[in-house]
């Protein structure tokens, strides 16, 4: 039985006595290397192309931006979310306003909900391609990253269509929505979801039964669950070891509940399942935003307007005294959240993406804390790295899925 | 001494070499737009019409870029390696027949630079031989990427070198000889099998031996999946991480070069090189090194790299066994005289 409380030993390179003996070569990886996604770095003991020892060092990304969260009004703080995890912004969005929502009591009118599950949903299918494209990349598999990112494209359309933005979207307001749901964009998603799924086969057709593909991914990199627990691993890390947890069933949020999908589990807890987990999740997505399609009221207020935390409507501003007073105030000084900590996570496209929020009543939060799940996810590295070889330690990086920008934070 | 003959097969090196100079330089470019259009992309196409200037520009580019020397290189070695590897590459090009004799000027002209006993032998020798190039580069870089790249390609070339030689094997037992001109010359019958006239290709007689020489080609010539020394998602560069300018661009050239040479070799041994239908000549030795040569590029926009250890177990526990039974069987074949080979 493994003692949860006790991380599993695993040896730095640091710690290690390096003798003539041994012959051993530390191997600086990165932070500028192809295949490290931005600037991680990886400390290397090689022995020939034997990993020995591994350690991650990061920070090179780091801008601070829970501490920036400590100095902007709670409204304010959206688009610096969008800078954690860039590749699945209304992701990293979605989690920071449901945070702030649970914590005024606010509930978001039921079409937003949807529209927000359905944009969470691309920015997870967005994500994941990314993945796709650069991890087969780092395995050599070169074209498989431009089909990935040629369709990403689609999905970047369908977030400026709806926003203006494409990357850093700045997508989700606390409350709901301000902006208008244009009427062309439910067409547009559902032409995307129907073209997807023949992508996916595309992808699968060069990777799934590919002997080399196989031989690079089978057995490498096993995270055992009881392992992948005891590093609170979230996300396809997890879920590739077969342990059944998403926060989308386990704490069901927004109106997932109403949704049928399923959670795709690995058995090996291998590289290979972590990508067939990946893989499915896509096809899992795409049943949830048609679900959502169907679902959806056509029309139907966007945003919470009766709370008294939310900005107040325009047309209600320009009429109503106590609207423009309040919106005075909004806009000038910001709302005041009662006291109170708050805790809301989100199934992000990498794992359990939890925003800790403390309040002390004032305008701007006490405390925002960012539990990101590559973070959590990039310490099971050093132990999946043990005993592998040099190649092997780029699609251990890869299987992980990290984002130095949330990484870092 | 009668000079004549070695004047024309310098002049004839003179031109092949510049051919397979041109030729290099517009592989870069046929590369580039086939893997584009493998990706979905347009490739290079702003340089001239369809981009055909485009190897130009690069090559004035890379002309005119800094020379660096790394601070804690082996600065002798770090400048030699890279002209080794470039001087090696073409050699290998020496001993294919581009056609029957011609006659120029009232004068015998062989359409190839040198017909030795020993072509084959001589092929592999020089192709090995280019390895010490990279090994070098790799050492002297005074880098760690570059040191594992160097050794990398060390234990690649040694392992398939094997297997590339073994695979030829059957062959020289076919015909009796190591000469490109004789085995050319096997090729060039016609093959009668159940009332069907065939060319007398050793694709038909050695399919075995075939496949093997194409894997083992590949890797040795360091291409994808067997790009390992230069794997770029691993090593970055891998042996020429730290060369830029024109030393870099020596390396670039004698990898092409390599690539060329090796397809030509493989026409010649497996497809029956300059024979085929209607009139036999050059252009068919062409056609099929084309054909091997988009078979490098497809083989690159589609699979993945190996790992080192599968490398060396594929090498040495599959194609190696494989190679050796294929010997025995055709000599086998041959013993008992089964077939007018």
């Amino acid at each position: 039985m493994i003692d949860f409380t006790q991380p599993t030993p695993v040896l730095l390179s640091e710690e290690r006595q390096i003798t003539e003996t041994r012959r051993e070569l530390v191997l600086n990886m990165g932070p500028q290397h192809p295949s490290t996604h931005g600037v991680l770095r990886v400390r290397l003991t090689l022995e020939g192309e034997m990993v020995v020892a591994c350690d991650p060092v990061i920070g090179y990304l780091h801008r601070g931006v829970e501490k920036l969260g400590e100095s902007h009004r709670y409204a304010q703080i959206v688009p610096w979310t969008d800078r954690t995890d860039y590749v699945a912004a209304p992701s990293n969005n979605l989690g920071y306003v449901l945070a702030v929502e649970k914590l005024c009591g606010i509930e978001a009118p039921e079409r937003a909900q949807y529209w927000r599950m359905i944009m969470a949903e691309l920015a997870r299918i967005a994500s994941h391609l990314v993945w796709l494209g650069t991890h087969a990349l780092d395995i050599g598999a070169l074209s498989v990253s431009l089909y990935t990112f040629r369709d990403r494209e689609l999905i970047l359309d369908i977030f400026e269509k709806f926003c203006g933005a494409r990357l850093t979207t700045n997508m989700m307001e606390i409350g709901g929505f301000s902006r208008q749901i244009p009427p062309a964009l439910p067409e547009m998603v559902r032409d995307f979801c129907r073209y997807l799924p023949k992508a996916i086969r595309e992808y699968e057709d060069l990777l799934t039964e590919n002997p080399i593909w196989l031989a690079r991914t089978k057995g490498v990199g096993i995270v055992e669950p009881e392992i992948a627990i005891s590093y609170s691993l979230t996300g396809a890390c997890l879920r590739g070891s077969g342990v059944n947890y998403d926060v989308r069933k386990a704490m069901p949020y927004l109106l997932y509940d109403r949704i049928d999908f399923a959670v795709p589990l690995g058995t090996h807890g291998d590289v290979y399942d972590r990508y067939l987990v990946r893989v499915e999740e896509m096809r899992q997505s795409i049943r949830i935003i048609e679900q959502c399609l169907d679902q959806v009221p056509a029309d139907g207020p966007l945003m919470a307007y009766e709370s008294n935390y939310v900005i107040p409507p325009h047309e209600r501003v320009m009429t109503t005294a106590e609207d423009m007073q309040r919106h005075f105030i909004w806009v000038i000084k910001g709302f005041s959240p009662p006291k109170g900590e708050v805790y809301h996570a989100v199934e992000h496209s990498k794992g359990e993406l939890g925003y800790y929020i403390v309040s002390d009543g004032s305008p701007i939060p006490y405390r925002m804390r960012i539990r990101s799940p590559d973070f959590v996810n990039l310490q099971s590295l050093p132990y999946m790295a043990q005993g592998a070889m040099l190649a092997d330690v780029v699609a251990l990086i890869g299987t992980i899925d990290i984002v130095l920008g949330s990484v870092d934070r | 001494m009668d000079w004549e003959p070695l004047i024309v097969s310098y002049l004839f090196g003179f031109v092949l070499l510049n051919v397979l100079l041109l030729a290099m330089a517009y592989m870069t470019w046929l590369e580039r737009r086939l893997v584009a259009f493998f990706q979905d992309r347009i490739g290079p196409n702003r340089t001239g019409p369809f981009g055909l200037l485009q190897p130009i520009a690069d090559a004035v580019k890379l002309i005119s870029k800094e020379d660096i020397v790394p601070a804690n290189a082996d600065r002798l070695v770090f400048l030699v390696a890279p002209l080794l590897s470039f001087v090696l590459a073409p050699l290998g090009a020496l001993v294919v027949p581009f056609g029957d004799a011609v006659t120029v000027f009232g004068r015998q002209v062989n359409l190839y630079v040198i017909d030795i006993n020993v072509a084959a032998l001589y092929f592999l020798a020089v192709g090995s031989m280019g390895v010490y190039g990279i090994i070098l580069g790799g050492y002297a870089s005074g880098n760690r990427y570059s040191l594992l790249g160097a050794l990398r390609s060390t234990a690649q070339v040694i392992s398939y070198e094997l297997v590339l030689g073994l695979s030829l094997v059957g062959i020289f037992i076919l015909t009796g000889s190591l000469s490109l001109v004789d085995i050319l010359r096997v090729q060039q019958r016609t093959l009668v099998l159940g009332g069907l006239e065939l060319p007398n290709w050793f694709l038909l007689s050695q399919p075995l031996a075939f496949v093997l020489f194409l894997i083992a080609a590949v890797a040795e010539t360091n291409r994808a999946p067997f790009d390992l020394p230069e794997a770029e998602t691993e090593l970055i560069a891998g042996y020429f991480t730290e060369y830029s300018g024109f030393r870099f661009s020596f390396y670039f050239l004698a990898e092409y070069i390599n690539m060329i040479v090796v397809s030509l070799i493989a026409a010649t041994l497996f497809l029956g090189g300059i024979d085929g239908p209607f009139v036999d000549g050059v252009w068919w030795l062409a056609v099929k090194a084309f054909i091997f040569l988009f078979f490098y590029v497809w083989l690159r926009a589609t699979l993945p790299r190996f790992r080192y250890d599968q490398l060396m177990g594929l090498a040495w526990k599959v194609l190696l066994p494989l190679a050796l039974i294929n010997i025995g069987v055709t000599g086998l074949v041959r013993l008992w005289g089964i077939g007018a080979l």
